[in-house]
């Protein structure tokens, strides 16, 4: 990826946080912390990695993206807004009555949604689906889904993870946001699921550890998943939870919250610093 | 009807996929390791690039099929009625009926003739589950015949569809040749105006075996066959409300939630009629022979002529 690539990436990420806190300041609820440690995945994959595109959302050789860890919504939302499948402006509208931004994602409200998800360890296997139909159907595309890290103590991740590797699912790359926080704490005093690299590691996937707030990083390991061949990937990124909003970051508590008035006027500044930071690069 | 064959409906949806798995190269199957039992191995043997075992791990089998009807295909997920209906309940409302996507639920083993398995896999709560789901439909065939029939409209249907089949034989009185399915539609079966029975599933034939002895003693009863359990083919039921006066309903499954229930709610709004419903009564079922067990819990013709004449 060239500097003026990643710059561009960067600047994009920043708008994507914004938009989150945009949406989530409007709805008085909904998840920013997840969505924000996210939020430079979900940028890479939407501009730099994934076929898709906006004037045909429904194109049926487009890639696919699962949102397994639905609530993070106003993170795909504000992404899939900054890629243009529907306005920016929109996000206000999360979480209102009337609005086609759901609390959690629906495929057939939301142009660009793939699968309507929401409750936790279902959206991977609907991914697993989606990546086993691909290959019967001789389509040559991908699908990728997203996961918070506390998401894998649902079982069904794991049957989801026996099925991807039975049936040799290479198109399938799940994505582990391990921002180390679920509501209740730390995941390792919730339930501790670590080490998470080794589990998929014993369900015989492809495994890459990432930081997942560096482009290159990103997007070296989307590259070793595509060349990855008879297995699918897992990539386990570490993140910041609430990341790019000083007082958001590393807080349970910003798990499901939204900012008040005072805190959005905050965050947005700090994001809109950042912004001019990245521009001055 | 004794000397009529007798084929389960699980039988027939083993077959009913082969046929149309010749025609329609985008129908999968999944199951969750039994095969042998939901017959599905029978389109396994034709089809094995296009039939894929899941392991014991219904939930993910469920979502698994919602992923591949986003992509077009047409999955058919098979298991028993138990963990299809109870276990993957959630998978079942949140990823293929939230987004209405199109995948059909073969679920077998439905109801107390599971027999010597017990309380455990004698699922009688999968008609209430199902249809509580908001844009399911929920069928439940009473032979044969009307099994592949409605295995065939559940493919050509767009949307999600639960169908429910039993494990030991029924017999076989629909006519291959002139029946005709059609999901949301109700069949009489035999005419009368004295009172009507309202049955489904492998309760059909015994309230046509009851509606002929009652007969026999002058009773003319209405023998409806209601197959599918929803959309409720309102029509037939406020009809025979009209007409007939008193209505039993008939299932195998429990009283609450079900066939029974559904008839009740609608009379109740749009015309109070008197109902009895006979089906397994809020109670788990056992252990014993599915003849026996059948018998134990009144889900026979003998019970049903004795509830109509108690009540006449």
């Amino acid at each position: 990826m060239t500097k003026t690539e990643k710059k561009e990436l960067m600047k994009l990420a920043c708008k994507v946080r914004m938009g989150i806190i945009e949406g989530t300041h409007s709805a008085k609820s909904g998840h920013p912390g997840g969505s924000l440690s996210a939020a430079d995945m979900y940028t890479y994959l939407y501009f730099k990695e994934m076929n898709v595109d906006p004037e045909k959302p429904r194109d049926p050789d487009r890639d696919r993206f699962v949102l397994s860890k639905g609530h993070t919504a106003p993170g795909l939302y504000s992404v899939l807004a900054q890629r243009g499948f529907f306005p920016v402006e929109e996000l206000k509208t999360l979480r209102k009555i009337g609005s086609r931004l759901q609390g959690h994602p629906n495929m057939n409200e939301t142009p660009g949604v793939d699968m309507s998800t929401g409750s936790l360890g279902q959206g991977v296997s609907a991914a697993a689906g989606m990546a086993l139909a691909a290959k019967k159907q001789g389509k040559d595309l991908r699908v990728y889904t997203l996961l918070g890290d506390g998401e894998i103590e649902e079982g069904q991740v794991w049957e989801a993870m026996m099925f991807a590797h039975h049936y040799e699912l290479d198109n399938l790359c799940v994505i582990v946001d391990n921002n180390d926080l679920q509501i209740d704490g730390r995941i390792a005093d919730v339930i501790d699921p670590y080490p998470i690299p080794d589990k998929f590691k014993a369900f015989g996937l492809h495994v890459e550890e990432i930081d997942g707030h560096d482009f290159d990083q990103i997007e070296a390991a989307l590259e070793s998943a595509k060349k990855t061949k008879g297995v699918p990937t897992a990539i386990i990124m570490k993140t910041l939870k609430g990341k790019g909003v000083s007082f958001m970051e590393d807080q349970a508590g910003w798990h499901g919250k939204a900012p008040n008035d005072e805190q959005y006027d905050q965050a947005m500044a700090e994001l809109g610093k950042q912004l001019e930071e990245v521009e001055a690069m | 009807m004794a000397d009529i064959k007798k084929i389960a409906t699980r039988e027939s949806y083993g077959n009913a996929l082969v046929e149309l798995g010749r025609e329609h190269a985008d129908l999968v199957v999944l199951d969750a390791d039994l095969a042998g039992a939901t017959k599905t191995s029978t389109f396994k043997k034709e089809f094995p690039d296009r039939h894929f075992d899941c392991g014991i791990a219904e939930g993910n089998m469920m979502a698994v099929a919602a992923g591949i009807a986003s992509m077009g295909m047409v999955p058919f997920a098979s298991t028993f009625a138990m963990f299809a209906a109870g276990r993957a309940f959630e998978q079942v409302r949140n990823s293929i009926g939230y987004p209405h996507l199109n995948v059909k639920i073969g679920a077998t083993h439905g109801g107390i003739s599971v027999g010597e398995d017990g309380a455990s896999h004698q699922c009688c709560e999968d008609f209430a589950l199902m249809r509580s789901i908001p844009g399911m439909t929920v069928i439940c065939p009473a032979d044969d015949v009307e099994a592949r029939a409605a295995v065939k409209a559940a493919y050509e249907f767009e949307g999600p569809v639960y169908l429910r089949f039993g494990r030991s034989g029924v017999p076989v009185f629909h006519n291959d040749d002139s029946f005709k399915f059609e999901i949301g539609k109700g069949e009489v079966l035999q005419d009368g105006n004295d009172i009507a029975i309202i049955a489904t599933g492998i309760m059909v034939g015994e309230a046509v075996k009851a509606g002929e002895e009652l007969r026999a003693e002058g009773i003319n009863a209405r023998v409806i066959n209601m197959s599918t359990i929803k959309p409720l083919d309102e029509e037939l039921v406020l009809k025979a409300a009209e007409e007939c006066g008193k209505i039993v309903t008939c299932e195998e499954h429990s009283i609450v939630g079900g066939l029974g229930e559904a008839v009740s709610s609608l009379l109740s709004e749009k015309k109070p009629t008197p109902v009895r419903r006979i089906g397994v009564n809020d109670e788990f079922g056992h252990s014993g022979p599915a003849a026996d067990l059948l018998k134990d819990f009144g889900l026979s013709a003998e019970n049903i002529v004795a509830t109509v004449k108690a009540w006449l």
